[in-house]
């Protein structure tokens, strides 16, 4: 057993990382459990996408407050984290497309928001040339981009270490309790004790909100990615479709990464996910249309990643309403990257003072909430 | 869409056999295999090269002519055999319906198709064991297996004399060819350890069981001897030296340090079993300290872990091509079985005879083991270990040991094994500098994940999966 820990991170993901760091500058002393390494799941299987564009109104002021971290991650971490701003754009095939993305960009400006901005065909050949002509126009932002997670992760991990995280890997955690203001931890045989948890566990997040007696209704998405072989490079920014499952982007190693949230399975068991070929064809046919070059690319690797999806696909952020002094922050839906720094910011303020001048509510777990008896 | 009872994927000795015996048990059988002939390894081209007038037959061996008579049986099986398809996933089906079933995921000239099938039997045999060396990636450097099948798909001999460095009867075997077929060998460098007698006794009165295997192997080695050919055994420390090409050997023996001007050098260790399928569908894979590899964990039918998959042949366990026949003979009892068109009293009785032909097939495999273990030099730090990431031996040392010994955290770390050959190249030799930094037994340390596909595929033949071609 341990004494003096202020803090217990349950989950090596990006965000439970993030929280850890970020907690630790503070002062506090954390302890981190990973049940297997840091980075094996979402973090590991991302498209490392950093995007504001087409956020959820209500995730958009973390959204724009990781986006200048982004822009300085060796402020926070001590590496850029491979974060190129190519840029992020999103096209419309069709004018239906076309009138939604004009809407969007019409709300956002009302509340006062002008990061999107729509560009007309011209100006999207000039910054795609590699793209098939015929797209209506896209919704664009400069200052988006996308990073190299696996370069992320080892960062995140290093700077954790740097600021006296203590990390125990292959230490899935099985068992918590609260007794009076401390709460109990056992993780692969060690047994730690804290006044506050944070739940970061990415998929398994319910399993340890429920240990904790605090069930929420939350489920799983496993999106899915394909990787091809390496060309020159050619195209700066990520490219997505309004209306379409497709996020295309090349590398800075040259191969192309293709994803847009198909759907693969769960194993037997839900321990991980596995590739739906079936579903991932299908969806090839939008890349297809904008890139039919890629047709003769080869696929080196398709994946599929777990992670919690909401009914709103809003993440769970905040303290848990049935369980006093644990923090939820997962069910990040499909969209968690861009957001890593800014919730960890979010997480280190309550972790810290119990409260956060970040509006929460629309992240807050009582929505979720399901009834003991039946979870 | 038609369901076949059972999808062989291999047309080696393994799947030729399962599919002439689960045919004669009128169960319908497609066979996929991505060369255009069938034959496997050993029976590589073996139709084209034993017509009349080819002269290839006759330095290729009589164990070579055989695979005639078995490609002939499987043509005639009336199993649906399709060649030049590539397999690149497996996959339980999800549909209800199926009471339990596969699909199949092949690519045959440019068009990608689902194929359904009740059971799979996996015979796709076995790979060169990859032994990283300074300069293994030099051109000029390849090795016997790949020399061996430009010999017979084409009849290719390589340029001006080889050297041949290894250890194995493959190796052995290749020089006998290739010296019948008039190729030039420049010398033989055995890696074999040198203490031959005390690492082989133990295992001969076994063997013996096998005497006509033994009696060839000699044979390849006598003749060796005989053609006055230069060998050097005890060999280690191998570097290839060069340019943008091969100059230079350079080896070590117990009498010093050797070197020689050198244009090709071939060179192997051994076969592994081809695991990547049953390690991507999550197959549990034992260890073997004597082959130095992985297998699947099988039951006495062939099956694994997972139930309605079968492995059959060198996929099972390097054994050869006696034992390969053998074990997709049991493997088809099994799969009858399984499928309940013979019950289990009579696929005892029928698996008696296959039992007892595998054992003789299998009896001489633990001297071979001994005498042609997998080496155990110390990789240098400089030596690179996976060819499509360019990772030094140095570089994985240090990911090793900066946490778990976990292949999928090296790798994620590293990029090791994400490229395209998906660690079929690096995985071993990863995996044994994990156990080396950690301190541990090299069968604890495992492999990573597997991820698909298990063959490469276009975006566009993925894309026309169930579109037919116009
Ligand atoms: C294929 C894919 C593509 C994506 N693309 C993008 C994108 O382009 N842009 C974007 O913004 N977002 C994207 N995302 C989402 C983003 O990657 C995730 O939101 C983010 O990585 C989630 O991080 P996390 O730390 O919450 O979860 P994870 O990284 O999954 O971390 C959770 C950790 O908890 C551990 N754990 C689980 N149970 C226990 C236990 N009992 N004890 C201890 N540890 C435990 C797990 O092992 C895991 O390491 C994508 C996600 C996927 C899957
Ligand atoms: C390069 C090489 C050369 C060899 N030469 C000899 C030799 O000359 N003499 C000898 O005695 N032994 C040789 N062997 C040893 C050989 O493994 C066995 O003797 C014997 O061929 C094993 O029979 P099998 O049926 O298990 O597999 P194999 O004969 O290896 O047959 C497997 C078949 O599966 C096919 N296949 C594999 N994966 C896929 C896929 N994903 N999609 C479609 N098709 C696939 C392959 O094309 C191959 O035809 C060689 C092995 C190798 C690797």
């Amino acid at each position: 057993m341990r004494a003096g820990t202020d803090l217990i991170v349950i989950g090596g993901g990006l965000h439970g990382l993030s929280a850890a760091l970020q907690s630790a500058r503070r002062g506090l002393r954390v302890v981190l459990l990973e049940g297997a390494f840091t980075g094996r799941h979402a973090s590991g299987a991302t498209a490392a996408g950093v995007r504001s564009l087409n956020r959820a109104v209500e995730e958009l002021p973390l959204s724009l407050e990781a986006q200048a971290q982004w822009e300085d991650m060796i402020a926070l971490v001590g590496d850029d984290c491979g974060f190129h701003a190519g840029g992020q754009v999103q096209v419309a095939m069709d004018t239906e497309a076309e009138a939604r993305i004009k809407a969007r960009i019409a709300r956002l400006e009302a509340a006062g928001m002008r990061h999107e901005q729509w560009i007309g065909p011209d100006r999207l050949t000039e910054l795609v040339p590699v793209m098939q002509p015929g797209a209506l126009g896209a919704a664009y932002v400069a200052r988006d981009g996308s990073a190299d997670p696996h370069r992320t992760i080892r960062a995140f991990r290093a700077a954790c270490l740097d600021a006296g995280v203590e990390i125990l890997e292959n230490h899935p955690v099985t068992w918590l309790a609260r007794d009076g203001s401390l709460w109990t931890v056992v993780a692969g045989g060690t047994t730690h004790v804290a006044p506050t948890v944070v739940n970061a566990a990415g998929a398994w997040g319910r399993q340890i909100a429920k240990l904790a007696g605090d069930p929420l209704d939350v489920g799983i998405k496993n999106s899915m990615m394909i990787v091809t072989e390496r060309c020159e490079p050619c195209l700066g920014p990520v490219i997505s479709a309004q209306n379409r499952k497709l996020s295309f982007k090349q590398t800075a190693d040259g191969t192309f990464l293709i994803g847009g949230g198909v759907q693969g399975r769960l194993r037997p068991g839900g321990g991980s996910a596995s590739v739906d070929f079936g579903a991932l064809s299908g969806a090839m046919s939008t890349t297809l249309a904008l890139f039919p070059w890629v047709a003769d690319l080869r696929l080196v690797r398709a994946w599929a990643g777990m992670e919690a999806a909401t009914a709103d696909l809003l993440p769970v952020i905040g303290p848990s309403h049935r369980a006093p002094g644990l923090i939820h922050v997962f069910g990040f839906s499909g969209h968690g990257f861009q957001l890593v720094p800014s919730v960890g910011r979010v997480i280190a303020d309550l972790a810290e003072t119990g409260r956060t001048r970040t509006e929460l509510s629309a992240f807050d777990p009582g929505r979720l909430a399901t009834n003991r008896k039946a979870a | 869409m038609m369901i076949f009872d059972v999808a062989i994927i291999g047309a080696g000795p393994a799947g030729m056999q399962a599919a002439c015996d689960l045919r004669r048990r009128d169960l319908s059988v497609v066979v996929l295999d991505e060369q255009p002939a069938p034959g496997g390894q050993i029976w590589r081209g073996v139709e084209r090269n034993c017509q009349p007038g080819s002269h290839l037959a006759q330095g290729l061996g009589a164990e070579y002519r055989q695979g005639a008579d078995v490609a002939r049986s499987f043509r005639a099986s009336g199993a649906d055999y399709r060649p030049l398809s590539r397999v690149w996933q497996i996959e339980e089906s999800s549909k209800e319906a199926m009471a339990q079933g596969w699909q199949v995921f092949v690519t045959r000239e440019s068009q990608a198709e689902v194929i359904e099938a009740r059971r799979i039997l996996l015979a796709n045999g076995a790979q060169e064991r990859p032994v990283p060396f300074p300069g293994w990636t030099r051109p000029g450097v390849l090795t016997v297996g790949a020399a061996q099948i430009l010999l017979k798909s084409g009849g290719l001999l390589p340029e001006g004399p080889v050297w041949i460095c290894g250890a194995g009867p493959l190796p052995l075997l290749y020089a006998h060819q290739l010296r019948k077929l008039g190729g030039q060998i420049a010398g033989f460098l055995d890696t074999a350890p040198r203490d031959t007698l005390r690492r082989g006794l133990p295992h001969l009165n076994g063997a013996l069981r096998d005497w006509k295997s033994l009696a060839k192997g000699l044979g390849w080695q006598a003749g060796m001897r005989l053609s006055g050919l230069r060998r050097e055994t005890g060999v280690t420390q191998l570097r290839a030296e060069g340019g943008d090409r091969l100059e230079r050997i350079r080896w070590q023996t117990p009498e010093g340090e050797k070197s020689a001007t050198a244009g090709v050098l071939l060179i192997h260790e051994g076969l592994v079993p081809s695991v990547h399928p049953t390690l991507s569908l999550q197959c549990e894979h034992a260890w073997s300290d004597a082959q130095q590899s992985l297998r699947p964990v099988l039951d006495p039918w062939g099956e694994t872990t997972r139930s309605g998959l079968f492995v059959a042949g060198d996929a099972a366990g390097i054994d050869g091509a006696k034992a390969a026949l053998a074990k997709g003979a049991l493997a088809a009892i099994g799969i009858a079985r399984s499928l309940g068109v013979l019950s289990d009293a009579r696929a005892r009785h029928a698996r008696v005879a296959g039992d007892r032909a595998l054992s003789k097939a299998r009896a001489a495999r633990p001297l071979l083991d001994s005498l042609y273990p997998a080496p155990e030099g110390k990789i240098g730090d400089d030596t690179i270990v996976c060819r499509c990431e360019e990772l030094t031996a140095g570089q994985i040392r240090a990911a090793a040991r900066r946490g778990a010994a976990d292949p999928d955290r090296v790798k994620a770390e590293t990029r090791a094994g994400m490229g395209p050959c998906q660690g079929r190249q690096c995985g071993y030799t990863i995996a044994r500098l994990i156990a080396e930094a950690h301190d541990m037994p090299r069968a604890d340390v495992g492999f990573h994940n597997i991820r698909p596909p298990l063959k490469p595929v276009t975006l566009g033949e993925l894309a026309s999966l169930g579109k037919t071609k116009a």
